[in-house]
């Protein structure tokens, strides 16, 4: 039984091998902890009213901090970005912050030249590794549809004006393939520790929808 | 029921082949910290013991190998969720056809949920 690439095949425009056999994305794993949870819950042996401790333990296990501790290392070490950019999930297991890490994790680089934006046209592929939970826009149709149609108009939404000739490059995940964006370190932050960088990183900003903080940002979000 | 910290770390001494850091289990999905999560709060219920978990685990993990699986660690938690099942139906809690049942109703009120809506279940998913 696998999880993706399950029953019927689609006509898509591009290879997506994704699992497209419903209306919403439910893998079979999913469907199954789903049931176990219903039935459970019906039978009185949990208690749904905690759900949302343990989405807060996803949060904090599985969260977008393991992404940027990962975005501040590439930015103190030449040789691990090197390494990160060639191999986006090796590097990141050779950290050992996690014990597993998907295949096929693909970091993009942010430059002045280029911006990089990643989302999943179909559904709602996610580097969870690294990332954690997606944000519920990150699943939504209108993101889904317009971060290819018009990249700018939604980086505009998200508060984020690129310069006129730098070129915005849109990403579509897939089951298989997974993006990370690798921002731009903010300026004025030379001698900056790994641990203080990892701060500056933001959630967004490894999706491209957003940049990192600057230190006056991060300023006032510690104040 | 939340992942208390303690109880987590009593699982995965317990356990010992989960995927661990430095503070405690790891998942790679939220359905894994789901099954996860499910399992400690059957456990707190008194359903099975520790050892007793670890044993059928194992059988599902071998299992698994025999069928080829390569046992990688990136299918762990699909042996986990099949222990999980397969412990619940032992104990009497419920039986294969109900989570069956259960399934493809979740299966159903996933059709006919729009991307980006939340899924939810209906009477009338069960058919």
């Amino acid at each position: 039984m696998a999880g993706h690439d399950h029953d019927h095949l689609h006509d898509h425009p591009h290879d997506h091998p994704h699992d497209h056999s419903h209306g919403s994305e439910l893998s079979e794993t999913q469907l199954r902890v789903r049931a176990l949870e219903t039935v459970l819950t019906e039978k009185g042996y949990i208690d749904p009213a905690a759900l949302d401790a343990i989405i807060d333990a996803y949060e904090t296990k599985i969260g977008p901090r393991n992404g940027s501790v990962v975005v501040a290392r590439a930015w103190t070490d030449p040789a691990f970005k090197k390494a990160l950019l060639a191999d986006a999930s090796k590097a990141v297991a050779s950290m050992g912050h996690l014990s597993r890490v998907g295949d096929h994790l693909v970091a993009v680089e942010n430059t002045p030249q280029r911006h990089n934006m990643i989302v999943c046209t179909l559904c709602s592929c996610y580097p969870w590794e690294v990332l954690g939970l997606p944000p519920v826009w990150y699943k939504s149709a209108p993101y889904r549809s317009r971060a290819v149609k018009d990249p700018r108009g939604v980086l505009d939404d998200f508060g984020i004006t690129l310069p006129k000739n730098t070129e915005v490059r849109v990403w579509d995940s897939t089951a298989e393939t997974r993006f990370i964006v690798l921002p731009m370190r903010p300026a004025g932050t030379e001698g900056w520790s790994e641990e203080k960088l990892a701060d500056l990183v933001t959630r967004d900003s490894m999706i491209g929808t957003g940049l990192p903080l600057n230190p006056a940002e991060l300023d006032s979000k510690v104040k | 029921m939340t992942i208390d910290p303690a109880e987590a770390r009593r699982a995965s001494e317990a356990v010992p082949s989960i995927p661990c850091d430095a503070e405690g289990p790891v998942f790679r999905e939220p359905w894994e910290a789901q099954a996860f999560a499910l399992t400690l709060s059957l456990y707190d219920r008194g359903l099975f013991q520790w050892p007793e978990w670890a044993t059928v685990l194992g059988d599902e993990i071998k299992k698994a190998q025999a069928a080829g699986d390569p046992d990688t660690g990136e299918t762990y938690y699909r042996h986990w969720l099949a222990a999980l099942e397969r412990i619940v139906a032992e104990k009497g809690v419920t039986d294969t056809g109900t989570l069956r049942k259960y399934y493809d109703a979740w299966d159903h009120a996933a059709d006919r949920t729009p991307h980006g809506s939340p899924i939810e279940l209906k009477p009338e998913d069960f058919r």
